[in-house]
């Protein structure tokens, strides 16, 4: 049995009256691509914050890396790497000073970051944009360098939220060749997403309505239980039937 | 550390960066300055003037004479006698003008009662007492100088002392009061707009979810603005020193030391604003309504607090500037050390510590 890298059991955060997150339980497993699917307002991006130590649970458990989310969010911190949909770098720093800060923020010494901005740097082909301000790069370029600047300290789990929106479907594409190379690695991508296409890129894919988790499995063994031809299908079966509009 | 020093370093690169911010930032002192040091002043100079002469005679000439003289003044020519003399004042450009009747030398020295009439245009109030002011004081000058002769069986007379600014030259009223706002609008502007500019960005969260301490995230982003500031005191003083001649009196270390807390103040003050806005514009809206307009009003530096209703007394109170202001005019102008100023430095520094604790309790209470 692979070792488990995400836990919860009956995970919860309530908001006054308001449930945002209902007894989710799950394992996530090391290297797994984990896709966390759901309308807007479904409780994705608060489990998400509560599963990366920026929110506090209200009751259940759950560990990251074996940390728990309760006691040791700072440990978790360290061992977790998180890119959000707004790219979130700095569009009037350079390619170089962008990675040395994050690098910095992390607490990796100068010789270290030197290492790795050259590597990355290399790896992503941007050579000739190192002394260009991120501001001026393509898109697909920035979300790439996000990417690699959300795993510069080498994390055991990459929270990606709603990586790819906005994204042309080629850019989409490439960039799912950077996650399948991190997987490939041992790095566990928990990843959340609008387009039904990337569903059927990841290895088990959550489907969460109201709060609740209401369908966990490989996308091909969720078409077969629900009947359906496409992920689409699948999910459009599930959300129909939600309560709450987006917030 | 190491972590902090990357992170200072990044801020600087964004102040940097931003030449448009970086001009605010510096040449916002400097413009300040000049134009309080020589456009807006409350010193009157070359008003337009008309002397109606009926008498011609030498008690007029010489007082006349005597005003022409003054650099207050731009004496012109009566065209059209007495009949002409509202449309003077309604065409504008004439804000003074001085009658002297028929036979003013006769009866000065026979009737022992001589009348000059003077009319100013009052529709704007404060020119208007000044230059009567500066009339009166020169014939009262002349009267003196006739009576000379005569001697009175007795007389006071009063011997007048301006302490602190013996020419009651504009600067040593305005610098201070630039110094404040200046700081006010650089720190409480500045860093209200880099921390929100960082949540509009989305980095605000990869922040918060790296192993960075949201303290750290806070005193990073304070520090460049605390040496900007300190470099914008110092351009200052230069300024004041050699372009406008008012040195400072007192320790200038002292004036340096109350002006971090004033700016550590201002600081926290931005940070408060952070915590509660989400755009940049609705943070660079609070800076301004919020924090300039008090500033101008209750600082004390436009307008007299003594004068101001009880109410608006006690309000002024709550405002950083006005202790402040006062701070730096006991010690830049009258070289006061800090025995006589440390109530105020109390009030400022207990400010400070409150806005702070409020501040960093907000900003952390919206992790949570």
């Amino acid at each position: 049995m692979p070792d488990i890298v995400i836990q919860t059991r009956e995970l919860s955060k309530r908001f006054g009256a308001f449930v945002a997150v209902d007894k989710i339980t799950f394992d996530v497993k090391s290297g797994e691509i984990f896709g966390f699917l759901g309308a807007n307002g479904a409780g994705k991006t608060t489990a998400m914050r509560m599963l990366s130590g920026l929110s506090h649970p209200t009751s259940g458990a759950a560990t990251v890396a074996g940390f728990d989310v309760f006691t040791q969010p700072e440990e978790i911190k360290r061992t977790i790497g998180y890119m959000s949909q707004k790219f979130s770098l700095y569009e009037d720093l350079t390619v170089r000073e962008n990675i040395t800060f994050f690098g910095g923020v992390y607490g990796l010494s100068n010789q270290a970051i030197k290492e790795k901005s050259d590597q990355l740097i290399e790896q992503l082909g941007l050579q000739a944009e190192v002394k260009k301000l991120v501001g001026s790069l393509p898109l697909g370029w920035k979300q790439k360098l996000a990417f690699s600047v959300a795993m510069i300290h080498d994390p055991r789990i990459v929270f990606l939220d709603e990586p790819t929106g906005g994204v042309d479907p080629l850019t989409r594409r490439q960039f799912w060749d950077l996650i399948y190379a991190a997987a490939d690695r041992g790095v566990t991508i928990f990843v959340t997403t609008h387009y039904m296409d990337e569903a059927e890129y990841c290895h088990r894919v959550s489907i969460m309505v109201d709060g609740a988790i209401k369908a966990l499995d490989t996308p091909r063994n969720l078409k077969q239980t629900f009947n359906a031809p496409t992920m689409d299908a699948v999910f459009y079966q599930l959300a129909r039937g939600a309560q709450r509009t987006a917030d | 550390m190491n972590q902090l020093l990357s992170f200072i370093r990044k801020e600087f690169l964004h102040v940097l960066r931003d030449r448009k911010t970086l001009l605010i930032l510096f040449g916002l002192p400097i413009v300040q300055i000049l134009l309080f040091g020589f456009a807006l002043t409350n010193e009157v100079r070359n008003a337009n003037i008309v002397i109606i002469d009926d008498a011609r005679d030498v008690a007029s000439r010489e007082i006349i004479g005597m005003i022409s003289a003054s650099r207050s003044f731009r004496v012109r020519e009566a065209q059209g006698g007495h009949s002409s003399i509202d449309e003077m004042f309604r065409s504008g450009g004439v804000k003074l003008v001085v009658l002297f009747p028929a036979n003013f030398n006769n009866d000065l020295m026979h009737a022992q009662r001589a009348r000059v009439q003077i009319i100013a245009d009052a529709s704007d109030p404060n020119t208007a007492s000044t230059l009567t002011t500066y009339v009166s004081a020169i014939i009262a000058d002349y009267q003196k100088s006739t009576v000379q002769s005569i001697a009175l069986p007795f007389s006071i007379s009063t011997q007048v002392r301006m302490l602190y600014n013996p020419q009651l030259k504009g600067a040593p009223n305005f610098v201070p009061g630039v110094m404040a706002l200046v700081l006010m609008l650089v720190c409480v502007m500045m860093t209200s707009i880099a921390i929100v500019r960082e949540k509009e960005l989305g980095t605000m969260e990869i922040l918060l979810v790296s192993p960075f301490r949201p303290m750290l995230v806070i005193v990073a982003k304070v520090v460049p603005y605390l040496l900007l500031s300190l470099v914008n005191v110092a351009t200052i003083l230069v300024l004041s020193t050699y372009v406008l001649d008012l040195p400072v009196q007192g320790s200038i270390l002292l004036l340096f030391g109350v002006s971090t807390v004033f700016i550590l103040t201002s600081l926290a003050l931005g940070l408060l604003i952070s915590t509660i806005t989400n755009s940049q514009q609705s943070a660079m809206l609070f800076s301004m309504m919020g924090m300039l307009l008090p500033t101008v009003l209750f600082s004390g530096f436009m307008f007299p607090i003594e004068n101001m209703p009880i109410p608006l007394q006690v309000i002024s109170n709550l405002v950083p500037a006005r202790w402040y202001y006062t701070i730096v005019k006991a010690v830049m102008i009258k070289g006061l050390g800090i025995t006589s100023i440390w109530r105020e430095l109390l009030v400022l520094v207990a400010m400070t510590v409150v806005l702070v604790v409020i501040s960093v309790r907000k900003f952390k209470v919206r992790l949570a």
